[in-house]
C-alpha cells in the first residue's frame, strides 16, 4: 500500500492503494469515476481509454504508480454537458447503441483530433483500431470523427 | 411513487396523482417460448404496462422493457406521444419494477419490443387523447366532435377555449374508459413522429460517462466478488488452498459454491470476496486449485465436427416433406451436393456478465443488467430461500445483450455469494470468465442435396441439418428439430420436392440463444445453397431467386414464421437495384446476394468483395429492409448496421473451439470481433410499409454471411462452405 497523488480532470486526488493496481480500477472502485469501462483487462478492446497528458492510453494496462504527475482526463472530464466537439458529433451521428464502449471510443477520438485536426480515413482507422464496438457502430464513429473535425458537431 | 397493486389493477387511479391507464401488450415471442416449457399460468391482471398521466401533463410509460441499445425507450415514447397528441419530450419511458403481479411480461428479446407494443400503445395513446377530449367537452358542454387535441391541449375551435391535459386529468380520470379496440386511431398521413427519425433519448448520457451500466452500480459498503470456475464444462474443484489468496490485502473471504442445476446452469467454483474488483482478481490469481475435470474433459471441436458430419448423413426427424425428393434426386436430373459448417459462437458483450445483490435475511435487493428481470427475481429468491415478491430487482442499462443476458447463471451465483457475505456484493465476471463460460450459439452442419431439370429449374431440395442444439442442453428429452430449423423449414423458394430432416449431436458445451438464434446458421445454408443451384443452372443469382419467389393467388401465411414470397422478392429487387447488380465489376471483384426473413422482417443484402490471392476484402454492403411499419427509421438503420457487423464478425473471424472440454479462446485476442479498419460501408435502404412492425434486433444478421460467401464465389469461383470464411491458400 502506498499513498498516491493523482490529478484527474483538473482535481487532485489521493488514494492509499497497492502501487501495481491498474488506473482503471482506481478510477472505478476508489474514486467512483465509473465512466471509464472495463472490457478485457489486457489492452485489446479500448473500453478503458483515458488521456495521460493528452495521450490516449489503456487504463487497464497502466499501473497507478506509473502515472506520476501526468494529467489524467477521463470521459467525465471531457465535458459533463456534452459540449466537447466529439461528444456533440457523437450525438449528431447517433453513434451509441448500448453505449458501453463509447467513453473509450470518444477518448480515443478526442486524442486523435487534438493532434490531427483533419484526419483522413486511414488515420482514423489507425487511431481507432484498438477500440472494439460489439454493436458495430464503426460507420457512425467514422462519420462522427469527420463531423467533429469539420467543426460541424451540433448539440441535440 | 409507490403504488399499491389494488390501486393499479382495480381502480387504475391514484388520488391527486393524475391518471393510470393499463395497457395489454401483444404476446411476445419469448414469453410464448417460456410457456412451452411449463403450464401456462393465468395472468395476474389483464395489463402488462401502465401509462401514468401526471397533473403536470407529463406522461410516463411504465413498461418492463430493458434498454440494451436498441432504442426502445425512444421508440415506445414516439408511438405513445403520436396518438396521445403530446410532445415527444413530455413522454418518458420508465423501466418497470420487477413485479410480475403488475407487469406479467418482463422479458426483452426475440426482437419483440416494437412488435409487441406498436398497436397496443397506439390504442393507449388514442385512449388518452379521447379521454381528454371527452373531459374538455363535458367541461365546456360542447359536443366532443367539435374539439381537437394537439400538444397536450384540447381546443374548442368555435369558442377558442383551450384546456391542457394537466388541467383535465383529474376529470378525465373519473370517466369510464373507452374500449381500447374501438378508440379512433390517428390518420397515419398526419403522423409527425412515427416514421420520422427521432434522436434517441438514451444517447446523451452515453457520451459523457453518466449512463449507469450493471458494473457501475455502487452501493454503500459493497464488496466485490469473482469466481474461479473449472475451465472444463461440468468440472469442479477437487481441492483448493486459500492461504495465498486471503493473504492479499483487501481480500475478505474465500469459499466454495456448488454448481446449480436446473435452469440456472452455474459452474460452481471458488469465490474470492474483496474490497475492490482488482483485489478480488488478484486474490483469485493467488488461489491454488486442483480441478476434478469431469466427464466432458474428452470433448473437442474435432470430435464435435466428426459427430456433426456423421449426424447429417443419417435419416433424421422429418420436419418438411413436399413431393418426392428421393425419386427426383435419383431420376437423373443434374444433382448438386454441398456440406456447410458453422462453429460455436460466443455472445461477447462489451460489458461482461455482472450483477449486484444485497441479501438481507428474508428479503433482497438486486441491480441487474438483464433481459429477464423476472427470471432474475425467481432465481435469486430460490437460491436465498425467500419469497419472490421480497426480492426487488432494479434493471440497469446493459453493455450489449444479444441473448446472453437472458440467462440466470450469474444471478444464481451472485445470490449464493450474497447469502454468505451478508453485505451488498457485486459479482464481476472477467472477460476470460465471460468468454469461457458463455451459453454458446450451437455448432451446426448442413448436408444439402438439390436437383436441376433440363430447363434449369430446381426440382428437388433435400436439407439435412445437425446441430448441438439448444434444446439438447436445456430439455434433452424433447426433440430439438422444430426449434433448430427455423428458416430452413420455411425455405421460401418454389421447388416441388422439398425435404428437411434434423439430427442432434451431443455436447457438454452450454448453448442458448445468440443473436438471431437458429436463423444464424440456417440462413447461411439456405442462401448459400440456392446460390449454388443458380450457378449449377447457369442463371443469375437474382433472376434465379426471383423465378422461385412466386406468391400463389390467395396466399395466406400459415403462421408468423411463414415467408411472404412477394415481400422477400421486393427486398431482393430493391437490394439488386441499389447495388447496381446488373453493372459488371472488374476481374477479382464480385457481388453476392442473400435474402431472408426472420423475426417478422425481410432483408436482402448484397456484399461486394475484392479477392486477391488468398485474401479478400469487403468493399461495400447494401441492405434492403422491409420490417413492416417503421417507428424510428434511425433505429432501424442503426440496428441493421449493427447486426450486419455482428454477423460479419462470425462470418469472417470468430470461432469458439473446444479442447479438453474447455473453451480455447479467452479474450478479444483469440476471439477478435470486426474492428473499424475491417468494417465496410453499409448502405441501408428502407421500404415504406403499413404491414405490422417486424423485429429489428436480429433479422439483418442471417443474410450477411451467405451474401459474402456468394460474393467470394462470384469474384473467385471458390465456394466457401465453412465459417469463418477462409480462402484456400494460393498454391
Amino acid at each position: 500500500m502506498a499513498a498516491i497523488h493523482l490529478l484527474i480532470n483538473n482535481r487532485p486526488h489521493e488514494v492509499e492503494i497497492a502501487p501495481d493496481t491498474p488506473l482503471l480500477w482506481v478510477l472505478r472502485d476508489n474514486l467512483n469515476l465509473t465512466g471509464t469501462k472495463y472490457g478485457c483487462g489486457m489492452g485489446v478492446c479500448g473500453a478503458c481509454t483515458v488521456h495521460l497528458d493528452g495521450e490516449a492510453v489503456r487504463s487497464c494496462q497502466t499501473a497507478v504508480s506509473s502515472v506520476g504527475t501526468k494529467k489524467i482526463t477521463t470521459i467525465e472530464g471531457l465535458s459533463a454537458d456534452n459540449s466537447h466537439p466529439v461528444q456533440r458529433a457523437w450525438i449528431a451521428e447517433q453513434v451509441p447503441q448500448c453505449g458501453y464502449c463509447q467513453p473509450g471510443q470518444i477518448m480515443s477520438a478526442a486524442a486523435l483530433l487534438a493532434k490531427t485536426p483533419h484526419p483522413a480515413d486511414d488515420q482514423i482507422e489507425a487511431a481507432m483500431i484498438g477500440n472494439l464496438c460489439r454493436c458495430g457502430m464503426y460507420q457512425r464513429i467514422r462519420r462522427a470523427i469527420h463531423r467533429a473535425s469539420a467543426g460541424t458537431g451540433k448539440g441535440a | 411513487m409507490t403504488i399499491s397493486r389494488r390501486e393499479f389493477v382495480v381502480r387504475g387511479t391514484v388520488a391527486g396523482a393524475g391518471m393510470m391507464i393499463g395497457v395489454r401488450l401483444s404476446e411476445p415471442l419469448l414469453q410464448a417460448q417460456e410457456n412451452e416449457r411449463g403450464p401456462k399460468k393465468p395472468a395476474p391482471n389483464p395489463f402488462d404496462a401502465w401509462i401514468h398521466l401526471k397533473p403536470s401533463g407529463e406522461i410516463s410509460l411504465i413498461v418492463a422493457k430493458s434498454e440494451m441499445g436498441q432504442g426502445i425507450r425512444t421508440g415506445l415514447a414516439m408511438i405513445l406521444a403520436e396518438e396521445a397528441e403530446v410532445d415527444f419530450n413530455s413522454v418518458s419511458v420508465e423501466q418497470a419494477e420487477t413485479r410480475p403481479d403488475i407487469y406479467p411480461h418482463l422479458g426483452t428479446g426475440g426482437s419483440g419490443s416494437t412488435m409487441e407494443n406498436f398497436m397496443p400503445l397506439r390504442r393507449a395513446g388514442a385512449t388518452v387523447r379521447e379521454l381528454m377530449i371527452t373531459a374538455a367537452a363535458a367541461k365546456w358542454s360542447v359536443p366532443p366532435a367539435e374539439c381537437a387535441a394537439k400538444k397536450a391541449t384540447v381546443l374548442h375551435q368555435k369558442s377558442s377555449r383551450k384546456a391542457t391535459y394537466g388541467e383535465l386529468v383529474e376529470a378525465a380520470a373519473k370517466l369510464p374508459r373507452p374500449d381500447p379496440e374501438k378508440v379512433s386511431l390517428k390518420d397515419d398521413s398526419k403522423f409527425e413522429l412515427i416514421g420520422h427519425a427521432v434522436p434517441r433519448v438514451d444517447i446523451p448520457a452515453k457520451v459523457n460517462g453518466s449512463a449507469q451500466f450493471g458494473l457501475d452500480v455502487r452501493v454503500p459498503e459493497m464488496l466485490f466478488a469473482v469466481v474461479a470456475r473449472c475451465p472444463t464444462f461440468g468440472g469442479k474443484p477437487a481441492h483448493f488452498e486459500a492461504a495465498k489468496a486471503t493473504a492479499v490485502p483487501g481480500v475478505r473471504d474465500v469459499f466454495e459454491i456448488p454448481a446449480m442445476p436446473g435452469d440456472m446452469f452455474t459452474a460452481g467454483g471458488v469465490v474470492v470476496v474483496a474490497d475492490s474488483t482488482w483485489t478480488a482478481i488478484k486474490g483469485r490469481d493467488a488461489l491454488q486449485i486442483t480441478w476434478d475435470h469431469g466427464a466432458a474433459v474428452s470433448e473437442s471441436s474435432d470430435g464435435m465436427r466428426a459427430a456433426l458430419h456423421e449426424a447429417v448423413q443419417k435419416p433424421g426427424q422429418r420436419l418438411r416433406n413436399d413431393g418426392d425428393v428421393e425419386a427426383v434426386l435419383s431420376n437423373g436430373a443434374k444433382k448438386v451436393e454441398a456440406l456447410y459448417e458453422l462453429p460455436l459462437q460466443a455472445h461477447a458483450t462489451m460489458e461482461p456478465m455482472n450483477i449486484t445483490v444485497h441479501a438481507r435475511g428474508t428479503e433482497a435487493e438486486v441491480w441487474a443488467p438483464t433481459q429477464s428481470p423476472d427470471w432474475v427475481q425467481r432465481t435469486v429468491a430460490k437460491v436465498l430461500g425467500v419469497k419472490n415478491e421480497r426480492v426487488v430487482v432494479h434493471t440497469t442499462l446493459m453493455g450489449g445483450a444479444f441473448g446472453r443476458r437472458y440467462m440466470a447463471d450469474f444471478p444464481a451465483e451472485a445470490a449464493q455469494i450474497a447469502k454468505i457475505v451478508g453485505k451488498p456484493v457485486q459479482l464481476v465476471w472477467s472477460r476470460q470468465d465471460d468468454m469461457t463460460h458463455d451459453f454458446y450459439r450451437p455448432a451446426a452442419c448442413h448436408h444439402m442435396q438439390g436437383a436441376i431439370d433440363a430447363s434449369g429449374r430446381p426440382v428437388a431440395w433435400f436439407h439435412t441439418l445437425a446441430s448441438t442444439s439448444i434444446k439438447g442442453y436445456w430439455d434433452p428429452k424433447t426433440p430439438a428439430g422444430n426449434d433448430e430449423s427455423g428458416g430452413a423449414r420455411q425455405m421460401p423458394y418454389a421447388i416441388p420436392s422439398v425435404r428437411l430432416e434434423y439430427n442432434p449431436a451431443a455436447s457438454a458445451v452450454p448453448r442458448a440463444w445468440w443473436r438471431s438464434v437458429e436463423h444464424s446458421f440456417n440462413g447461411f445454408a439456405v442462401e448459400s445453397f440456392i446460390d449454388e443451384l443458380a450457378a449449377a443452372a447457369g442463371k443469375d443469382p437474382v433472376e434465379f431467386r426471383k423465378m422461385l419467389l412466386v406468391k400463389p393467388p390467395n396466399w395466406k401465411p400459415k403462421d408468423d414464421e411463414d415467408v411472404d414470397p412477394a415481400r422477400l422478392r421486393a427486398v431482393l429487387e430493391l437490394a439488386a437495384e441499389k447495388s447496381d447488380w446488373a453493372k459488371p465489376l472488374p476481374k477479382g471483384q464480385g457481388r453476392g446476394i442473400a435474402s431472408y426473413k426472420s423475426f417478422g422482417s425481410y432483408f436482402a443484402e448484397v456484399a461486394e468483395v475484392t479477392v486477391s490471392g488468398s485474401n479478400f476484402k469487403i468493399d461495400r454492403i447494401v441492405a434492403a429492409v422491409d420490417c413492416g411499419w417503421i417507428v424510428n427509421p434511425e433505429s432501424v438503420r442503426s440496428q441493421t448496421e449493427g447486426a450486419i457487423i455482428y454477423g460479419l464478425s462470425a462470418a469472417l473471424k470468430n470461432e469458439i473451439t473446444i479442447n479438453h472440454g474447455a473453451v480455447e479462446q479467452t479474450n478479444f485476442d483469440g476471439y477478435d470481433p470486426i474492428r473499424i479498419n475491417e468494417a465496410p460501408t453499409i448502405e441501408v435502404h428502407l421500404t415504406e410499409s403499413r404491414d405490422d412492425p417486424g423485429g429489428m434486433g436480429e433479422p439483418a444478421l442471417p443474410p450477411i454471411a451467405p451474401a459474402v460467401a456468394n460474393a467470394i464465389f462470384a469474384a473467385s469461383g471458390q465456394r466457401l462452405r465453412r465459417l469463418p470464411l477462409q480462402l484456400n491458400p494460393v498454391a
